[in-house]
């Protein structure tokens, strides 16, 4: 099903905007609320969604998305629940895909992940510390699904390393806009667009940043040169805020809302 | 389209173990690291400064002694001790930190990073990072800070930052998730000082080599002194770092066992105990593929262990294929067979160890009762106890 997501990308370069891609933690703060913010930030005007698979050793990650992780475990959160909610984010029409470290993957089983991801109509996985050398199985049952593989690259990255690893991505790419790991940042590191520059000699796939993208503004300033934008820490801490009521969804579809303005005027 | 044959390229694996798994944004340090290491290793001045470094700071090569009233209690085996508690700062730790300190210079980083457990290794860091004049932040569970207080202080001392980690289970599985994210964010003029043969390559095959010295000394001390090879060779596996080293120059001679003792805590049976080999299963953490304490998710399940340096729920990689192929066997001790091991030597030889070696200890005992008194057994003394006093009081139940 990676259709939906070159679908999507071919939707928004038409339309002239870069797409509009949230995170949440399945299980956060509990599955039925978590249900409930995805329709709410699609509703905002999120393109895609993204699913985390909550782990206990996330070292891509900031406090936020920890606490979220933390939190959503103490639930029991499992597969399970995750392809439910991945299920749930397709239905209600958005390309969605799973982020998940490899080690849940792999004690799940490779090729019945990719089974599941498919027949729950996911688009794709993200998958930030599965490097290309450890990925033969991954591509092997990730194509026989048709299942997008999504790296992450970062700034380190040579010109060599990215040809390699952009090679074997398919949907879209997914530039870590700096080095460190996921949470709202006060500006977006320049370093973003000068390694989108640098993928876009090695690769056509389109090329979306996340790390340290919370607002309409640097949503904006991210869409001028990316095709999509990613925001997890973001919306994550609303619900920290403000809770999953009513208070906290109104917030979410408003985050979503401007966010959905910032990615649409900045070309 | 048909999947690329990606994995022959592959680096730094044991069998179906090790490798890399961590974000892109590392891979470009660890080729650094991994380059650095290889051309260090065959650059005799690098192998001399260590040499010297050795010789005059830290003490090598560290002796062996023979335990013979302890060895009353061991079936009457010959037991001999390689004495890395003798080294400078205490345990084995230094000879790995001593290495990547020299590699840091080379790599022209200055500053280091690690993460510790019981704090052998972030006093074993903090030391070097004064001696070679580095900026040095050592990463310690909160539980930890509070159980190993004694080395806290002694960081500080040394000029280190200690940043108690208060996410997860407050442990050494936590500090290193958040010496990694440092990592991440801080790459370029740093390094990270990882204390075991755990990690993404070349970490376990970098701290091996820098702790083969111990099972280089020790073989050759034995032979000198009896004439021949031990029978087996013991060590304590948390992650693992002082049992390879001794273990790695007996590989060859197959007439030698090579048994690992692991921290069975309250027992395997209990679910409380960080014996990753004997009680866990092929896994990823911390970016390598190894034996792991995990549930049916794949999440990190929490370690549990009377020994901080050794509760840890991963184990090296290359532990996890000698045990595989057969060549090295692991068994769990618990918390109380430790304890016994560790009053014991005090009272027989006048040695506090450290209570993760009391677990080769009573390794020993057991080993030694089931050989007879016609075996040799060589011990790693990878550690001294003075950091564990207050835990061994309240165990023991002493007024502190």
């Amino acid at each position: 099903m990676s259709q939906a997501l070159t679908t999507l990308f071919a939707t928004t370069k038409s339309q002239n905007r870069a797409a509009l891609i949230g995170y949440l933690p399945a299980g956060f703060p509990n599955q039925r609320s978590a249900k409930k913010i995805i329709k709410a930030m699609i509703k905002g005007g999120v393109d895609a969604i993204e699913i985390g698979f909550p782990y206990s050793d996330p070292i891509m990650d900031g406090p936020v998305i920890q606490a979220a992780a933390d939190q959503s475990l103490a639930n029991g959160t499992g597969a399970k629940e995750v392809f439910e909610l991945l299920a749930h984010s397709v239905q209600l029409g958005a390309p969605s895909l799973v982020m998940s470290y490899w080690s849940p993957i792999e004690r799940y089983g490779v090729a019945k992940f990719a089974a599941a991801i498919s027949s729950a109509g996911g688009s794709g996985v993200i998958t930030p510390d599965l490097t290309i050398e450890e990925s033969g199985t991954w591509l092997a049952e990730s194509t026989k699904k048709d299942i997008a593989r999504v790296y992450v690259v970062a700034p380190s990255s040579s010109q060599a390393r990215l040809a390699l690893v952009t090679a074997q991505c398919s949907g879209f790419i997914y530039a870590a806009s700096l080095m460190g790991v996921t949470g709202t940042r006060d500006a977006v590191s320049g370093n973003a667009s000068d390694l989108v520059a640098k993928i876009r000699t090695t690769s056509n796939l389109p090329v979306a940043v996340g790390l340290g993208v919370s607002n309409k503004e640097q949503a904006r300033e991210v869409a001028r040169y990316a095709d999509g934008v990613i925001v997890g820490s973001a919306f994550i801490k609303i619900i920290q805020k403000s809770g999953a009521g009513r208070k906290g969804l109104r917030q979410i579809k408003e985050l979503a809302k401007s966010l959905s303005e910032g990615v649409r005027d900045a070309k | 389209m048909s999947a690329p044959e990606i994995n022959a390229q592959s680096v730094g694996h044991f069998g179906p173990y090790g490798g890399r798994f961590v974000p892109e944004a590392l891979i470009a340090a660890l080729d650094e690291l991994a380059a650095a290491h290889e051309s260090a290793q065959a650059d005799p001045e690098f192998q001399k400064e260590l040499d010297h470094l050795h010789a005059t700071y830290s003490g090598r090569p560290s002796i062996i002694t023979e335990a013979k009233r302890f060895a009353q209690h061991a079936g009457g085996a010959k037991i001999l001790l390689k004495r890395e508690d003798l080294n400078h700062t205490g345990s084995h730790k230094i000879n790995n930190v001593l290495g990547q300190a020299l590699l840091t210079k080379r790599m022209g980083k200055k500053r280091i990073i690690a993460e510790t457990g019981a704090g052998q290794h972030g006093v074993a860091s903090a030391t070097a990072a004064a001696l070679f004049g580095l900026e040095c932040v050592v990463y310690m569970g909160e539980a930890d800070t509070k159980r190993q207080a004694l080395n806290v202080a002694r960081m500080k001392l040394l000029g280190a930052e200690v940043v108690a980690v208060t996410q997860g289970s407050k442990t050494l599985k936590d500090a290193i998730n958040e010496a990694m994210r440092d990592w991440v964010t801080n790459v370029a003029d740093t390094h990270y000082l990882l204390g075991t043969v755990a990690g993404p390559h070349p970490f376990p095959t970098m701290v091996r080599d820098f702790q083969r010295i111990i099972g280089v000394e020790a073989r050759a001390q034995v032979l000198a002194l009896t004439g021949k090879l031990p029978d087996a060779v013991l060590a304590c596996v948390g992650g693992g770092s002082n049992a390879i080293g001794i273990f790695h120059p007996f590989i060859d001679d197959k007439s030698v066992r090579l048994i690992g003792l692991e921290a069975g805590g309250d027992g395997i049976e209990t679910g409380k105990h960080a014996a990753t080999i004997s009680g866990g299963k092929p896994g990823v953490l911390h970016g390598t593929r190894s034996y792991v304490l995990q549930d049916e998710n794949g999440q990190t399940v929490e370690s549990h262990s009377i020994s901080a340096g050794l509760d840890y729920p991963g184990v090296g990689p290359e532990h996890a294929f000698l045990n595989d192929i057969g060549r090295a066997e692991y068994r769990a001790i618990n918390d109380d067979q430790a304890m016994y091991a560790f009053s014991l030597l005090c009272k027989t030889e006048g040695i506090i160890p450290a209570i993760e070696t009391a677990h080769a200890l009573a390794g020993a005992l057991e080993i030694g009762n089931e050989l007879g008194p016609d075996a040799t057994l060589l011990i790693n003394l990878s550690g001294r106890g003075d950091k564990d006093v207050q835990t061994a009081a309240q165990y023991f139940g002493l007024p502190l």
